[in-house]
């Protein structure tokens, strides 16, 4: 019954487990048992009250748990979290719970029983766990039948008691049940339909009770307890209810797993302490259990006289524990009670169910409104609790996890021994675990390790699974959906052929035309076959052989060979002969031609028998091996006892005479013997010289050889004082020797002795007659019918008959039926694609099959193979057993030509057989007496053709012979790109062969196969494709030629392309270069033809002007040296050059930035700010702006009361102002690529312009590229002229009216600007001074004499204010800053580096030089180009002074034609040549020109430094500065002009350093204006030196000549040219007036040829008051304007333009007469002055 | 977020511009605001080029440029691309780049000072040239559709029409235009 019971509980329960989600029978199982065995222990002694209450009190909780769990159930959403806590704590509840349950069904039994009978207690035991068991294993659904099976258990084994025990908890579970079942609608309905059924049955048996009184009485307590609790029922429920939710709580806290163990102790002993003092609720619950004890009165009665006394206080500590929990846990639950509220209300009657548990028939309850507060008190007896045994039982029922973390070996456990896995290590993300903290953590382990299937609890990690599994535990995919998504959708397009394939024959398959291959298998047979028998094999060897035998039958080429040499023989005697006969008619020549027939003859006699002989050995050989396998067969015939094949030998013997064989063959050994005698004396003879010659010099070297032994034992003993004696006369000492005096000797003598021993060759033999006899018969033994044998003729038929298959042995019956079943088949296959396939054909017995089919193969593609396999099929299915590759056919070999071929083909199949059959690829024996055994493949012979077809018309159906060539390497050619390009006869077949042969490749090799095959094809008639010997270089390049060089060359497109590509200047930048031939300008070439041509011309001409062609023919060669080695770098790019980046900031930086932040602000301090510069693509309309400010010290025209009637016209004295101050009209005309802009008019000798002229840009080929502005040549010249208004009024009487006037220019001076200059400062800005021709006729300069002021030095020469720049502004070339090949020192070169980068970090704008490159692109110290250098001697003449002689020399120098270094070298500005090469040249720069004045004033003795600067208007620049006593000068050596240092109007603006052979000096002055500048260079404040004491100059070598040398120029060639320009420039002034008549004056021209040399003498001063004076009056009658050009000649084209800037010729009258002389002066070396008077003259009225 | 592009047509040999703008910027843009994060500037660019020989095809380079964290315009990405050699519609989908610099410090100091490192002259992105000596970080694609009309060409020999072109039609892509130029 108290299974029963159990049971259902249990099962309402699991299913609110179940319910819950968590179920753990397994749990409530293992407690269970425990449970029963305990409670069947203590039953016995003790059966108290206190049993009971508590296990009612316990019954009560359990009724509030599942409330409570209802009531978390419903309240689940809101506390996921708690209900994980939650459930756990239920299993643990319900654990305890069960256990209750089941002491209180005990008890029920025990109490009725007063004596329980410990058997049944342990029946109850031992049943109990089966029963559960059961119960766990079987749904609720089967309860019925377990109940079943659980009474009849019962029944049989414990009636009586039972029965006696029932009744009474009938009555228990009847209420319970009743009063369960109804409210939770989940608990499931089998409880409800099983409690009706137990109480009859137990009733029926109730009866037989023994104990009956007791049952009455404690039905009657019972009634009287319903009674009573109902009266007491609404206040003593609050109260129960409460405490025992209390209580429940208590236990849930204390099953709680954050609750320690300890603490809960510690917790107990607290509230005891705390009882102890409150009194009056210990008393408070006394009474409770007073009132409790009610309940069970007659167990009270019994227990109040024992019990109740001794054990209050230990009962006391639960409730106790209980009221103080409840007292702390009031507000909590409230909480949650609050929460509950409205879950409580319905369910007051699980309330009720509590209890009823009791057993009381209690009232449902009102609502527990009014929980708190404990009015009503119920006095019932105190109940009793046994301590020792609770504490006892609560160890065994209770189980406190520890906290310890789960020991190893459990893990171990849980993991079966495996090595823990861990996920995360694998790379699966698995989440991070939720944060618990570790005890709790161990503790769950510790619970969950207890478990049943403890496995499912933990991970492969040996942790708790906490988070879901990464893993799924199948395999998945995304659902694939049956319809395909539009998209993917696969469309039918038509399979489209490719259109050009070279594979095809005509390129496509729709016009292909037609070709056929007739392909004939005609048979197939098999020389070796797996199923051959061992006769098989025989018989194909015998037939082979036989085969071989009849083929060397039909040659019979021994009889051939005999007969041969019969005839030799013959002729050779017959020549003996005749030779003996007619010896003494014929005279040596023909005697020496005689011997050499016979000799001939010999040697062929020779031969033939060695033929001969060898052809009969084979055959004799052949003949043998025939009879031996003839036998081999029989014998194995024999052996097996039954006949396989129809072979048959016969042997036909033919007598023979044995008489006549006998002489034949003596006469044949004796021939034999004869001939070998004859060769042998002759080799012998010979021998013998050989002999005797190498014998006597042997003796020599050995007489020589001692002597030089002598000799050096000779010496080496005179030495031995010296070495070791030890050595004395070995040949170590020899050695030893020969580094010792004399010797040329000792080495001779060593020589001698070194020489190799002369060999001694082995005495000839004479020739042994026997032995060779000997010989000779063995021989013809073996290869011989020997004398009376008989002649043998082998037969081999076909007659044999065959063992009938019946009379054989099994083996061979199915060997034989192997052989019928075997079929064969061919599959033809084309380019490797099978076309077609014969028929099945089976194999005979005789291992032979016949096709005879033809199959016709229309083809499209090119042949590249025809391959046959042959398959073989036995049954089912095909094998293939070999391939055979057949060759594609020439053109020639059609169907009708054609002959049947054999192919060979073997296979490497390995068949073995059990029966007769001999397998393949398996060794095999002939049986026991044959020797060893032998292994066969499958061998045999393919009987078949391949040939073009023939239509019927007769037409060979073969593809266009034009391709063949090219097919017929074919399969080449996708091994061999050489060949595939089709570079026809490289291969070579006969060589290819006979690397074949000689490479010993193995035919059989896969690999080798295509060369096998075409050499099996083509090797025959290899002779017909003859060897091309020759061999190609660069095969491919030709292949890749789109057209040869010669095309380009005639194609002007090509051509242009091609120039346009090497960047000649002409076509760099040449656009659009049209698509056709024709489109292309025929006059494109012209100018770049003519240069070309004219490069060549400067060859031939051999005037003056020659040599510059050379200099410039040089200067082009070093140019395009230079060229070359810059582009190279300029293509070499560095991060800078690509990538704009800021640098790393240093600190020093970052101070000064911080520092300009603070700096204050100055606004009336205008800085320039820096224009952005211009990516040069997108420019156009490119600008020049030149702003002239001003001109200072114009000159001005002569007075008339001075000069009167000669200059121009008399100034309008009208005009002439107040203070009587001659006018002028200056102006400036600004001349720049053909185009004139000028200012206004000014006027005075100090106009001020500020005009501003856009002067246009054109760049060459519109290419706006640094690269390519940096070569423009143009200069911008500034002209400044008078404005001189010429009255031309002819009639004095329209001058009031009308006014008539011409307008003239006079030339005053003029200023030539590079662009290059402009291009490359940016701007220029500056006040220059103007050149001004020296005599300037009607111009006065200086001050006016009626103002009566001094002379100023500055106040000759004329300045303008100028400034010009770019708009917009272009992109400077960069400089190179790559760093060149140098054969410097690298530490010093280091130094320098540090030494620049310390000077610019503090002086950024100042440049600071240490290394230059020269003209080979080397970096060069500069030091090394100052050297006192000797100016040609003889340009001094007439000069005195040393000043004097520095300004000759200064001239000279400057006479030197100046060119900038970026025309010269474009792309880098700075190559410094050294003075022979720049005298070579004549060509240079500032730096050259500085150099070279620099040397010759070193040489000059004077104390000389080279300034770096910067100058106007050339930039950056080089100057010479020398010191003259107090004062500097400086010079500027393009112009050989010095100024002071003071000197304001100085041209150079800065001086950044100092250089001289001996060192470098960087300015490290605040100001580098050289006036503002102190020149004291060992001053370290004011000049750093690049060497010092702790860099000490260590004497670097100059770079320097030796010296110069100056080749004298020669006169008469300069007289020449002198002419020319003359002539040239009278030619241009007529030209430039063509409109006009252009006269010249003869006299005026020879006044001024003498005037010229004056001028030069001068150096380019005016040569004072008289000459002009003399000039002046020599012309009195007319108007003179005109003006000495002095420069140094370079060509002549610049004096043109020279000449045409200054207008002379722009005098628009006819009545205007000219004047020009044309003087150069020669200097030494070419270098030339060339002075130019150009003058106009007009007649005065 | 806002990004703006510049962009180049650059040419090179023989071909040159004819007509339209050949160098040019954009508006600016900003990302949208969808998922997608995409900056679109449906710039349109119509240039016509003309030529005798097919030497120097006509490249685009693309820079873009946007504003970083501390309201400085910084380089975004350069990316280079040739016009496509046959007519019809491409979609081309460049990928941008930007040079990176040469030191951790130096990357530092660019990304505070807003100056991170551009190419001196974006013509080196045309050609293989100079460009061994950078180091670039890729960043981001910038998609261009280009619509090539072709005159003359076969009648100058050149066939760029591959032959399946002329006969079946090359389905378009009909998605939305994610921003980028048109170059007719």
């Amino acid at each position: 019954m108290a299974d029963k019971k159990k049971k259902t509980k249990r099962l309402i329960e699991n299913e609110e487990d179940e319910e819950a989600g968590v179920t753990n029978p397994s749990m409530d199982e293992e407690a269970e048992a425990a449970q029963h065995q305990s409670g069947g222990e203590s039953s016995v002694e003790q059966v108290d009250e206190t049993h009971e209450a508590e296990s009612l009190i316990k019954d009560l909780k359990t009724k509030h748990l599942s409330k409570q769990k209802e009531l978390s159930k419903v309240k689940s959403p809101k506390e996921d979290l708690a209900k994980e806590l939650r459930t756990i704590k239920q299993q643990s509840r319900d654990k305890v719970d069960e256990t209750i349950r089941q002491e209180e069904a005990e008890l029920s039994a025990t109490e009725d029983g007063t004596v329980p009978m410990p058997t049944e207690e342990e029946e109850l035991g031992e049943s109990q766990p089966t029963d559960s068991i059961v119960t766990f294993a079987e749904t609720t659904t089967e309860l019925e039948t377990e109940e079943a099976v659980v009474k009849k258990l019962k029944r049989k084994k414990e009636k009586v008691e039972e029965e006696e025990v029932l009744p009474l908890k009938d009555e228990d579970e009847e209420t319970t049940k009743k009063e369960e079942a109804p409210p939770p609608p989940e608990t499931v309905p089998p409880p409800q339909e099983e409690p009706p059924k137990p109480p009859p049955q137990e009733d029926v048996k109730t009866p037989r009770g023994l104990k009956a009184s007791m049952k009455a009485r404690l039905r009657k307590a019972k009634e009287e307890a319903a009674a009573e609790a109902e009266q007491e029922q609404k206040e003593e429920e609050k109260k129960e209810r409460q405490l025992k939710r209390d209580k429940d709580k208590k236990k849930t806290r204390f099953d709680q797993p954050e609750v320690d163990e300890a603490e809960l102790e510690e917790k107990t002993r607290a509230f005891k302490s705390r009882l102890k003092k409150k009194q009056p609720l210990e008393e408070k619950f006394r009474m409770e259990l007073k009132s409790k004890g009610v309940f069970m009165p007659t167990a009270e009665e019994a227990f109040d006289f024992f019990t109740h006394d001794f054990e209050p206080e230990p009962e006391e500590p639960k409730p106790e524990v209980e009221e103080k929990e409840e007292e702390e846990k009031e507000e909590e639950e409230e909480k949650k009670e609050g929460e509950e509220e409205e879950g409580e209300e319905g369910e007051g009657e699980e309330d009720k169910k509590k209890k009823k548990e009791k057993e009381e028939d209690e009232v449902p309850l009102m609502e527990d409104v009014d929980e708190e507060g404990y009015g009503f008190y119920a006095v019932r007896k105190a109940e009793y609790d046994d301590t020792p045994e609770t504490a006892k039982k609560e160890a065994e029922k209770l189980y406190y996890p520890s906290v310890t973390s789960v020991n190893a070996e459990e893990k171990a456990k849980i993991l079966h021994d495996k090595q823990p896995r861990f996920l995360e290590d694998e790379g699966f993300y698995v989440g991070t675990r939720p944060k618990i903290s570790g005890w709790n953590v161990n503790k769950m382990e510790n619970r969950l390790i207890k478990e049943l299937h403890r496995e499912k609890w933990f991970g492969e990690d040996g942790r708790m699974i906490v988070l879901p599994n990464p893993l799924r535990p199948t395999p998945s995919r995304p659902p694939i959906p049956e319809e395909q998504e539009p998209g993917l959708e696969v469309q039918y397009r038509k399979a489209i052929m490719h259109e050009f394939d070279s594979r095809y024959i005509d390129g496509s398959l729709d016009n292909a035309g037609y070709y056929q291959l007739d392909v004939d298998i005609n048979s197939l047979s098999f020389s070796h076959h797996h199923l051959f028998s061992r006769e098989h094999v025989l018989a194909t060897r015998l037939s082979q052989l036989y085969e071989e035998y009849m083929d060397r039958q039909k040659k019979n080429m021994a009889e051939y060979l005999s007969e041969k040499l019969k005839a030799l023989k013959l002729s050779a005697v017959h020549l003996k002969d005749h030779m003996a006969a007619k010896k003494s008619e014929h005279n040596y020549a023909d005697r020496s031609n005689f011997q050499k027939r016979l000799q001939d003859y010999k040697d062929e006699i020779r031969r033939a028998r060695a033929l001969r002989d060898k052809e009969e050995k084979t055959d004799r050989l052949l003949l043998k091996a025939i009879i031996k396998t003839w036998k081999d067969i029989k014998q194995q015939r024999e052996k097996q006892k039954f006949i396989n094949t129809p072979l048959k030998l016969q042997v036909i013997t033919e007598e023979t005479n044995k008489e006549f064989d006998l002489t034949q063959w003596k006469l044949e050994i004796e021939d034999e013997l004869e001939e070998m005698e004859e060769e042998a004396t002759e080799i012998y003879n010979r021998k013998k010289t050989e002999y005797e010659e190498a014998l006597k010099k042997h003796a020599e070297q050995v007489k020589a050889k001692e002597d030089a032994r002598v000799r050096i034992h000779k010496r080496s003993r005179k030495q031995s004082t010296k070495g070791s004696r030890a050595s004395l006369g070995s040949k170590a000492s020899k050695h030893s020797a020969e580094n010792e005096p004399n010797p040329e000797e000792e080495a001779k003598d060593q020589e001698i002795l070194n020489e190799p021993e002369i060999e001694i060759p082995d005495k000839p033999e004479e020739f042994n007659k026997e032995q060779a006899r000997k010989d000779i018969i063995a021989k013809a033994k073996e290869i011989r019918r020997r004398p009376g044998e008989p002649k043998l003729y082998p037969e081999v038929t076909s007659t044999q008959p065959i063992t009938e298959a019946s009379k054989c042995p099994r083996g061979e019956q199915q060997r034989r039926n192997d052989v019928s079943k075997c079929e064969m088949f061919l599959k033809v296959l084309f380019n490797n694609k099978e076309v077609s396939r014969t028929s099945s054909k089976p194999l005979t017995q005789e291992f032979k099959l016949n096709f005879g089919q033809i199959f016709s193969l229309k083809i499209v593609q090119w042949p590249e193979s025809i391959t046959y396999q042959v398959y073989e099929t036995s049954g089912f299915g095909g094998e293939i057993i070999c391939e055979i590759n057949s060759s594609i056919p020439d053109s020639s070999v059609t169907s009708q030509s054609v002959q049947l071929e054999n192919l060979d083909f073997s296979s490497d199949h390995r068949v073995n057989h059990g029966h007769e059959g001999v397998g393949s690829g398996v060794p095999f024996s002939f049986g026991a007496k044959n020797e060893g055994t032998e292994t066969l493949y499958t061998t045999g012979e393919l009987r078949c053709s391949v040939a073009w077809a023939i239509n019927d018309q007769g037409e060979l159906l073969v593809p266009p012979s034009t391709q063949e060539q090219g097919n017929m390497f074919y399969a080449m050619r996708k091994m061999d790109p050489v060949t595939a390009i089709g570079a026809a006869g490289v291969v070579d077949i006969q060589k290819l062969a006979k690397w074949f042969e000689d490479s010993r490749l193995d035919p059989n090799d896969p690999a080798n196969a295509d060369l096998v095959y075409m050499l099996k094809s083509k090797g025959g008639e290899s002779a017909l494709l003859g060897p091309k010997e020759f061999f190609r270089l660069e095969q491919l390049q030709e292949e890749f030629n789109f057209c040869d060089d010669e095309a380009i060359d005639e194609n002007k497109r090509f051509r242009l392309i091609y120039l346009r590509d090497s960047e000649v200047t002409e076509f760099k930048n040449y656009k659009m270069i049209p698509l056709l031939d024709r489109d292309i300008p025929r006059d494109t070439f012209a100018e770049y033809e003519k240069k070309k041509r004219e490069e060549e011309k400067y060859k031939e001409e051999k005037d003056i002007e020659s040599h510059r062609a050379a200099v410039s023919k040089f200067m082009q060669r070093v140019r395009e040296q230079v060229i070359r080695r810059f582009r190279l770098l300029a293509h070499q790019r560095r991060l800078e050059d690509v990538i704009n980046e800021e640098a790393v900031p240093n600190i020093a930086l970052l101070g000064t930035s911080v520092l300009k932040l603070t700096e204050r602000r100055r606004p009336l301090r205008v800085e320039r700010k820096e224009r952005k510069k211009v990516v040069p693509q997108t420019i156009d309309n490119v600008k020049i702006l030149i702003n002239i400010n001003r001109a200072v010290y114009v000159p001005r025209r002569v007075a008339a009361s001075r000069g009167g009637a000669m200059t121009a016209r008399e100034p309008d004295k009208a005009v002439k102002n107040i203070v009587g101050e001659t006018q002028v009209q200056p102006f400036i005309e600004v001349m720049f690529q053909d185009v004139f802009l000028h200012t206004e008019v000014g006027d005075g000798p100090n106009p001020s312009y500020n005009e501003e002229l856009e002067m246009p840009f054109k760049a060459p080929n519109e290419d706006y590229t640094p690269g390519n502005l940096q070569t423009v040549t143009d200069n911008i010249y500034l002209n400044l002229f008078d404005q001189v208004l010429i009255d031309i009024q002819e009639d004095d009487r329209q001058r009031g009216t009308t006014v008539h006037q011409r307008i003239e220019k006079k030339w005053l001076g003029g200023l030539t600007i590079p662009f290059s200059t402009v291009y490359f400062n940016g701007k220029i800005d500056g006040t220059f001074k103007l050149n001004k021709p020296p005599v300037l006729l009607g111009y006065t300069q200086g001050p006016d004499e009626e103002e009566g002021t001094s002379l100023r030095s500055n106040e000759e020469n004329t300045y303008l204010s100028v400034f010009m720049t770019i708009e917009p502004p272009l992109q400077p070339p960069e400089p190179m800053r790559e760093r060149f090949a140098t054969t410097e020192d690298e530490k010093l070169l280091q130094y320098a580096d540090n030494w620049e980068k310390t000077l610019n970090a503090k002086f950024s704008d100042r440049e600071y030089k240490t290394t230059v490159i020269d003209v080979n692109g080397k970096t060069v110290f500069v030091t090394r180009y100052f050297k006192a250098l000797e100016p040609p001697p003889d340009i001094f003449g007439s000069s005195d002074t040393e000043v004097k002689k520095m300004e000759v020399v200064a001239r000279y120098v400057s006479m030197i034609p100046s060119v900038s270094d970026s025309v010269v070298f474009p792309g880098l500005c700075d190559i410094w040549s050294t003075c022979d090469q720049f005298l070579q040249m004549m060509a240079g720069d500032e730096e050259e020109h500085a150099v070279l004045l620099a040397n010759y004033f070193l040489y000059m003795k004077k104390i000389t430094w080279l300034i770096i600067g910067k100058g106007i208007p050339e930039g950056p620049t080089a100057y010479v500065m020398t010191e003259q006593e107090n004062d500097y000068w400086i010079w500027n050596a393009g112009t050989g002009e010095h100024f002071s240092y003071r000197d304001s109007y100085c041209p150079l603006q800065s001086i950044s350093c100092l250089i001289n052979a001996e060192n470098i000096w960087a300015n490290v002055q605040q100001y580098e204006k050289p006036a503002q500048m102190n020149f004291d260079l060992s001053q370290g404040a004011s000049w750093r030196s690049f060497f010092t004491r702790s860099f000490p100059n260590t004497g670097i070598a100059s770079y320097q000549p030796e010296r110069l040398y100056y080749k004298p120029t020669n006169k008469n060639a300069v007289l020449d040219l002198q002419e020319k320009i003359e002539t040239l420039l009278k030619n241009k002034i007529m030209e430039w007036r063509s409109r006009l008549i252009t006269r010249w004056n003869r006299h005026c021209t020879q006044i001024m040829r003498k005037l010229l040399p004056v001028l030069e003498e001068n150096l380019g001063h005016s040569p004072g008051e008289q000459h002009l004076a003399e000039l002046e009056s020599t012309f009195s009658a007319y108007k003179v304007s005109g003006f000495p050009i002095n420069m140094p000649y370079n060509e002549i084209n610049p004096i043109v333009d020279a000449v045409f800037s200054t207008r002379v010729h722009a005098h628009d009258t006819s009545d205007v007469e000219f004047a020009l002389a044309v003087y150069i002066h020669p200097y030494p070396n070419d270098v030339l002055s060339v002075w130019v008077y150009v003058a106009s003259l007009i007649r005065s009225r | 977020m806002s990004q703006s592009s510049v962009f180049l047509l650059m040419v090179g040999g023989q071909i040159e511009s004819a007509e339209g703008l050949d160098e040019g910027l954009t508006q600016v843009t900003k990302k949208s605001r969808d998922d997608r994060q995409q900056f679109v500037w449906n710039f349109p660019l119509d240039i016509t080029f003309k030529t005798t020989n097919p030497f120097g095809w006509p490249q685009l380079i693309v820079h873009a440029y946007g504003i970083d964290a501390f309201g400085t315009d910084v380089v975004r990405g350069y990316g280079v691309t040739h016009v496509p050699i046959t007519p019809g519609r491409h979609k081309i989908r460049i990928p941008m780049f930007v040079p990176e610099s040469s030191s951790q410090l130096q990357k530092l100091t660019a990304w505070i000072l807003g100056r991170r490192p551009e190419y001196v002259d974006v013509r080196v992105l045309a050609q293989g040239e100079g460009r061994e000596v950078t180091r670039v970080r890729s960043q981001g694609f910038l998609t261009v559709s280009f619509n090539v009309v072709m005159k003359d060409m076969k009648k100058l020999g050149y066939d760029v029409i591959p032959s399946e072109m002329s006969t079946s039609v090359i389905p378009e892509s009909v998605g939305p235009n994610s921003g980028g130029t048109t170059e007719t």
